[in-house]
């Protein structure tokens, strides 16, 4: 343990430590000379595009991706344009920007996906230099052309190009730039010689320096003139004179701090917006730097630049001193959220603040509790009496809860798994002699440290700390692992960390199942059956997704298969339709039991296939040829038409006629209709509906012709209603005819002669036809029909004629009780009997009741 | 009838929740479209959505004006318009009024949001891009699909329902009723045990356990017990027959929409007609609204000599007891007055016409049908009926009912009658006896009694293998009402010789005069008794089968004797009160969910077709 802190250099306050990372896989025969470089920050992978070796206009640079550790995934000769610049995108995709413009995307693999345009103008005045930064809204694209103009795409997934304004006096590109993303705005910070000046979307805004004395001078006028007009300039504050030309800057990883290089070997530190100083050094150094990155931590307590040359790697920081390291290869700087990477050809190295948890437990001669803890516990081990003694120490400061802390999150921080386990060790000592500390951040640390060392295996090569894995979260390291197809891994992950299926599990297998459907060699079936096997019964699993994919790749029939196993039908359609197989999609909505499917793909269906078809397709699906009549029946009545024709339902085409005939004003095309539905209904061999449909001809045709002589307006009226019109308008031959014509049953004619002779008042002529012949409803409506009229006297007059059974009821109508009893006592009949007691009043006379009372016993006995 | 409730009968759950939910959505929607803006509401959504949301509180979120939208293009109406809202329901999507294309045609421009009740279909917004305004209106769905009526109603107020599913083979409205399910399920549920029966019972069961396989499941207290789903076409005589329990006559008489009733000026015995809320708050209708209509009236007296007691109290009073008695009690006895006074009105008015002669005897038709009596001198009285053109709806209820009773008509009967019936009534009706004849309401008897057995026997083979995959809305062509043997089985027909009490009900009979027990109701009872289906083989095989029952084993419930009845394409009043006796005997809670509230005459005037 004696070694952690042998790589340890101070810088003013704090320490600066260089760990290995890996030593490279890659055999790169000139390690990284002559190479376009570009690694992606969060351990992500390398790009390198290799000139070759003896330039000739046949031979083709080398495109080649590795994984931080150095093992090829990709590797393909560059047959596109000369590249200017090499980047990867948030979800690691390469970014190729060419010289006249045109940006490549490349997936991890070396896979094309697709380009774009950084714009027309580009395309003469080639881009001399380009930067890929990363923003909340993505990644962006920042080039500036050989016309000296700056182009910005803040997203290039949204790609919205933006040219910036023209930037005075500048001729080629400026000596240095970089891009800042400020209060939601992307700007570009340049220096030409000894100018700085900020561009964003409108105006290029000088920067004054205060270099020399005439600028001081000319700010004090300006100052005594209009105070407003100071913060026009803005300067970097206190930029020593000395200093003349800057010749390199950077921005922080989290665009809050900027550092400037001038050709003095000044390095100027300060906050992005030029407003703070954070110090200034002298670095003694006076070439440009190769590449200038910060290295900073949350809560660091000395931010630092690290500045590379040829052999020489400087960390500078607030304070006077630096650090300084011999390079002995070529290598380049990559910027993390917690410090830098430096990618050489043989080794992969981070370079970082020592955190302050590790400094107080590590350093040499350290009392802080952490320190003291692990003491304890390696006497502990040792099985010395010491380790109470350091115990004993902590408690009484009570400390204890710190010490557990401090050791916990220091292990975090620890590259060595050995280093790791000795302070969770010595926490887990810790926490035993504490009643109430939470398990929780003990236990997340040891879960996140497992996944982090699993990640950080050589032949993965995801080089993560802990502060980028908490700052990443665990989606997007599944993510990350999905892309790189360790799909394993990425399972093992999910389940250890206990992700729902739906996030996890079943989302790295649908991005298993989607690559496995792009494998051309394999076959169908075998591809159809991997799938179903290993998705099995996986919660969450959109088959139809995967499907969707393999269609994509142009094998439909595979889709077909795996649509199979989707478990909801609904999902299936919309996929089916695309590909054309429609019928198959309509009985799948049908399945679905969704309607509103279901009228997607009938829709969907009409406009694609030809009329014939199309009704075929239908008379095979009930469901969907009600649904279709259904809106037939509201929006397209011909179409109803021709689809029971198609059917050769007569008996439904017979009832859309008569349907029609009723909108149908004019009686010609009425009769026209209608005679239409007596064909059908032939033809259906419903022989009735036919027989009624051709009286209602009939009906019609009398009607017109009653209407013309006689002006009645009959037209449209039932037979029922026609009759009693006649027979009230004193029409009653023709109201005869039409009771021959049309076989009206006795008893309806009666009736209805009947009541109109009632309603007329016409007293006599219902006599006479009481006396014509022998009643067939009998006499009793007669009875009903005077009574109801009000007219009892008339009614008294049919009495006699009714039946025996009926008579009682005929007296009780015209109020005649004595009537009514003498014909219920007549007829013995019990019930009839009662009938009448139930109508008597407390007024009716008295020997009437004890008449009945005594029939109604006599007629109980029997 | 003897209010012995007992003692340990379960306190049903709280409905009102379902309006609250249906409010807050609606509410969201209109915020949606910033600004004041005038909202056209579907003729047949004004009603369910005063249940839910009244003008004030539309008011109060920037509505400026309400218009009722009917079957007509609208005319354009005032200027100052300029956003424009509508709600719809789905029933009559492809009629929505061309008003953007009549607007763009006036040089004006205004934004329009459709909402659509209870779902928004993917072709609504295809039939809209046909029209060509896609792209100048915004669509949405309002999920309302529950409206309770009262404490244990609710209805989906869907009275298409009927006609759309059993007539015209149309399943839009499963998946509706689905959601429904799956509404309740998520809020009162789970359910442990689920019954059905029908075709569309099983879609609907099967519709919503999908949607709860693909949602998210909560554990929580479940306040509905058990399930049972049942088809309408399961059992069509009980709401044909008249109904004779208050609340069904008010219905069948007035016409209760919505849980409201418009009481005409001869009943208020005022100028003017009066709208009242039925429902259990109105403490007078609530006692009487299950009784039979004969014990109305005693009811009735005896409550307005109690109020008068109430009122009478007063006299001996001195100012401070005065005092108390006005503050306390006098307002309720004011609203109990007008009320009792609103009811006697209506049950002189109902007594004026079904005391009458031929009331007495369309009754005693009715039973004779039932009870499969005398049927000649009912087939001669529906003559008659017909041939005097009492009343057309009528005269095709007892048609159907004949029809339905003695499992079709003789071929001369039918065409005899039928002739007559388009004779009186107009041949249009030609139309209509075709769709009584498809959803069997009215048939014509097969020749050769085995042979239809036979076929019936064959059509069910057929049927099992294929039902899963082929729905063939139209089976009911074969099919048979069975209703002889059903009653015989089910003992559904009181012996009639036997004096019935109505005063003291029995059984669920009572609701018609002690001369039938309601299939469904009998269905429901038997099925909870024997907990499923089993011993009901035989039944089922008559009703077509189609039965389910499906215990979920994980659920364990304290709520097992609140009972949730769906009926699917609608159920009566009387239904819904023999269903409130048997739960008063039985110690438990029903709660009748239906796609609308329905009578003879509705469902009969649902089969018309010359509203095309």
């Amino acid at each position: 343990m004696a070694f952690i802190t042998a790589n340890w250099n101070p810088l003013g306050e704090a320490f600066y430590r260089k760990i290995e990372l890996y030593e490279m896989g890659w055999s790169l025969r000139d390690g990284l000379k002559e190479c376009l470089v570009a690694a992606a920050p969060y351990g992500g992978p390398i790009a390198l595009l290799r000139q070759p070796q003896r330039p000739s206009s046949s031979a083709r640079p080398q495109l080649e991706i590795y994984s931080s550790s150095g093992a090829n995934m990709a590797s393909f000769p560059w047959k596109s344009g000369p590249v200017r610049q090499l980047g990867w995108t948030v979800c690691d995709d390469l970014l190729c920007i060419q010289e006249d413009g045109t940006v490549l995307i490349y997936d991890l693999f070396g896979a094309f996906k697709r380009h774009f345009s950084m714009g027309n103008e580009v395309v003469q005045n080639q881009v001399l230099e380009a930067k890929v930064f990363h923003s909340p809204y993505g990644t962006g694209v920042a080039i500036v052309t050989g016309a000296s103009r700056f182009t910005l795409a803040t997203n290039i997934d949204d790609l919205k190009l933006r040219r910036l304004p023209e930037v005075p006096g500048l001729q080629g590109a400026p000596s240095c730039w970089v891009v800042l993303t400020q209060d939601r705005q992307t700007k570009v910070l340049l220096a030409n010689g000894v100018d700085l000046y900020i561009l964003d979307n409108t105006s290029c805004t000088p920067v004054v320096r205060q270099t020399q004395t005439t600028y001081s001078l000319l700010c004090l006028i300006i100052l005594a003139l209009s105070p407003l007009t100071v913060c026009v300039f803005q300067t970097p504050p206190g930029l020593s004179p000395q200093a003349c030309s800057i010749v390199n800057m950077a921005v922080s990883f989290s665009y809050k701090y900027l550092a400037l290089f001038t050709d003095s070997g000044h390095l100027w530190m300060g906050s992005a917006n030029l407003k703070d100083k954070l110090s200034e050094v002298d670095t003694k150094v006076r070439t440009p730097p190769k590449q200038m990155v910060w290295c900073r931590r949350p809560k660091s307590q000395q931010p630092s630049v690290v500045i590379m040359w040829d052999r020489l790697l400087l960390v500078a920081g607030e304070c006077t001193d630096t650090i300084q390291y011999t390079l002995d290869e070529e290598s380049v700087c990559v910027a993390e959220l917690d410090g830098v990477r430096i990618i050489g050809g043989s080794r992969h190295e981070l370079l970082q603040e020592v955190p302050s948890a590790c400094q107080d437990i590590f350093k040499i001669a350290s009392m802080a509790p952490g320190a003291l803890l692990l003491e304890a516990h390696k006497e502990y081990e040792k099985s010395s009496q010491k380790a109470d003694e350091y115990l004993r120490e902590i408690k009484e400061q009570s400390v204890l809860g710190e010490a557990v802390r401090q050791c916990v999150e220091a292990a975090g921080y620890e590259h060595e798994p050995e280093t790791q386990k000795t302070l969770l060790r010595a926490a887990s000592f810790g926490k035993c002699f504490l009643s109430n500390y939470p398990p929780e951040p003990f236990v997340s640390m040891c879960r996140d440290l497992k996944v982090l060392n699993s990640v950080r295996e050589y032949t993965v090569g995801i080089p993560l700390t802990h502060t980028q894995y908490k700052q990443m979260t665990v989606q997007v390291l599944i993510d990350r692992l999905v892309y790189r197809k360790l799909y394993p891994l990425a399972i093992e992950i999910c389940r250890y960390l206990k992700t729902p299926e739906y996030q996890g599990v079943s989302r790295v297998l649908k991005h298993w199942a989607c690559c496995k459907v792009q494998q051309k060699e394999e076959p169908d079936e075998s591809i159809a059956h991997a799938v179903s096997v290993k998705l099995g019964e996986a919660a969450g699993i959109s088959y139809s997704e995967i499907a969707a994919r393999a269609y994509e790749c142009g094998r439909t029939e595979l889709a077909i298969k795996l649509l199979e196993f989707e478990p909801r039908s609904g999902e299936q359609v919309p996929l089916l339709l695309k590909m054309k197989r429609s019928q198959l999609a309509l009985s799948k909505a049908i399945e679905s039991g969704d309607t509103d499917l279901v009228y997607t793909v009938v829709t969907y269906l009409k406009n694609e296939m030809n009329r014939g078809d199309f009704f075929m397709t239908l008379r095979n699906q009930p469901v969907a040829l009600s649904l279709y009549r259904q809106f037939c029946k509201h929006q397209e009545q011909d179409t109803l038409k021709d689809l029971f024709n198609q059917d050769d339902d007569h008996q439904e085409l017979g009832n859309f006629y008569v349907k029609a005939s009723y909108k149908e004003k004019k009686l010609e095309a009425r009769l026209s209709l209608l005679q239409s539905a007596v064909d059908e209904y032939n033809k259906a061999k419903n022989e009735f509906a036919a027989k009624a449909t051709e009286e209602e001809m009939k009906l019609l045709r009398f009607q017109r012709r009653l209407d013309e002589e006689k002006g009645e307006a009959l037209l449209g009226l039932s037979l029922q209603e026609t009759l009693h019109a006649l027979l009230t308008s004193n029409f009653h031959k023709q109201a005869e005819q039409l009771y021959r014509d049309f076989r009206v049953p006795d008893k309806r004619y009666w009736w209805l002669k009947l009541t109109a002779l009632a309603e007329k008042d016409d007293w006599e002529e219902m006599e006479k036809f009481a006396k014509s012949k022998k009643s067939p409803i009998g006499y009793l409506p007669f009875v009903e029909v005077c009574v109801k009229q009000h007219n009892k006297y008339e009614a008294k007059k049919y009495v006699s004629k009714v039946t025996p059974e009926q008579k009682v009821k005929a007296h009780l109508a015209i109020g005649d009780l004595e009537g009514a009893a003498e014909a219920a006592i007549e007829r013995r009949s019990e019930g009839e009997i009662s009938t009448v007691l139930s109508r008597c009043s407390p007024t009716t006379d008295r020997a009437l009741l004890e008449r009945l009372n005594r029939a109604r016993s006599t007629a109980a006995k029997k | 009838m003897a209010h012995s409730v007992r003692r340990d009968a379960p306190e049903l759950p709280d409905f009102s929740l379902l309006k609250r939910l249906a409010r807050d959505q609606l509410i969201y929607l209109l915020e949606q479209l910033p600004g004041r803006k005038d909202l056209f509401i579907e003729a047949d959504l004004m009603s369910p959505l005063d249940r839910i949301a009244n003008v004030t509180t539309l008011k109060q979120h920037d509505v400026d004006k309400l218009y009722k939208v009917e079957h007509k293009p609208i005319v354009s109406t005032s200027d100052q318009m300029v956003r424009g809202c509508f709600l719809y329901p789905l029933t009559n999507w492809f009629l929505f009024p061309d008003v953007v294309n009549a607007d763009k045609a006036f040089g004006r421009f205004r934004r329009y949001k459709i909402i659509f009740s209870p779902q928004k279909f993917y072709a609504c917004e295809n039939l809209l891009e046909e029209q060509g305004i896609f792209g100048d209106v915004t669509t949405d769905e309002w999920s309302f699909y529950l409206l309770p009526l009262d404490d244990d109603i609710i209805s989906l107020e869907l009275p298409e329902f009927f006609r759309d599913y059993f007539l015209e083979g149309d399943q839009r409205w499963v998946r509706t009723a689905g959601s429904a399910l799956h509404l309740l399920h998520s809020v009162y549920g789970p359910f442990s045990k689920v019954y059905g029966i029908g075709r569309c019972s099983k879609m609907a069961y099967e519709s919503w356990r999908e949607q709860v396989e693909e949602g998210e499941q909560r554990a929580r207290q479940a306040e509905i017990g058990n399930v049972f789903l049942i088809d309408r076409d399961v059992d069509l005589v009980t709401p044909l027959c008249s109904q004779v329990v208050y609340e069904g006559l008010v219905d069948d008489i007035f016409r209760i929409k919505c849980g409201c009733v418009e009481f005409c000026p001869d009943v208020t015995s005022s100028d003017k007609s009066i709208k009242v809320m039925l429902n259990s708050q109105d403490k007078v209708f609530n006692e009487i609204r299950n009784e039979h209509f004969s014990q109305v009236f005693g009811f009735l007296s005896q409550k307005a000599r109690n109020l008068q007691t109430a009122y009478d109290k007063r006299s001996g009073m001195n100012i401070k007891q005065m005092k108390t008695f006005v503050s306390e009690e006098l307002k309720g006895l004011k609203q109990e007055h007008r009320l009792l006074s609103l009811h006697i009105g209506a049950s002189e008015s109902m007594m004026k016409k079904k005391t009458k002669q031929d009331f007495q005897e369309l009754l005693k038709t009715e039973h004779s049908l039932l009870e499969g009596f005398e049927i000649r001198e009912c087939i001669s009285y529906i003559e008659e009926h017909i041939n005097r053109q009492v009343s057309m709806v009528e005269s095709m209820r007892l048609l159907c009912l004949l029809s339905l009773t003695e499992n079709g008509l003789l071929p001369k009967d039918y065409r005899s009658l039928k002739a007559q019936f388009l004779q009186s009534y107009g041949i249009e009706h030609l139309l209509t006896f075709s769709n009584l004849k498809q959803l069997g309401l009215l048939v014509e008897q097969q020749p050769g009694e085995t042979l239809t057995v036979m076929e019936s026997r064959v059509g069910k083979l057929v049927n099992d293998k294929t039902a899963g995959k082929l729905t063939d809305a139209f089976s009911s062509l074969a099919k048979k009402s069975n209703f002889r043997a059903l009653g015989r089985r089910l003992n559904l027909v009181p012996k009639s010789d036997e004096e019935y009490d109505l005063r003291v009900p029995r059984d669920m009979a009572y609701i018609f005069s002690g001369a039938y027990i309601p299939l469904s109701c009998k269905l429901i009872e038997q099925v909870l008794e024997r907990d499923g289906w089993t011993g009901l083989e035989e039944v089922t095989r008559m009703l077509n089968g189609h039965e389910f029952a499906v215990t979920d084993a994980r659920v364990k419930t304290d709520s097992q004797r609140i009972i949730l009845v769906m009926f699917l394409g609608g159920c009566t009043f009387s239904e819904i009160s023999a269903l409130r006796f048997l739960g008063r005997e039985k110690g438990i809670k029903f709660i009748v969910v239906t796609t609308a509230i329905t009578n003879s005459a509705r469902l009969l005037e649902s089969m018309l077709d010359n509203h095309a």
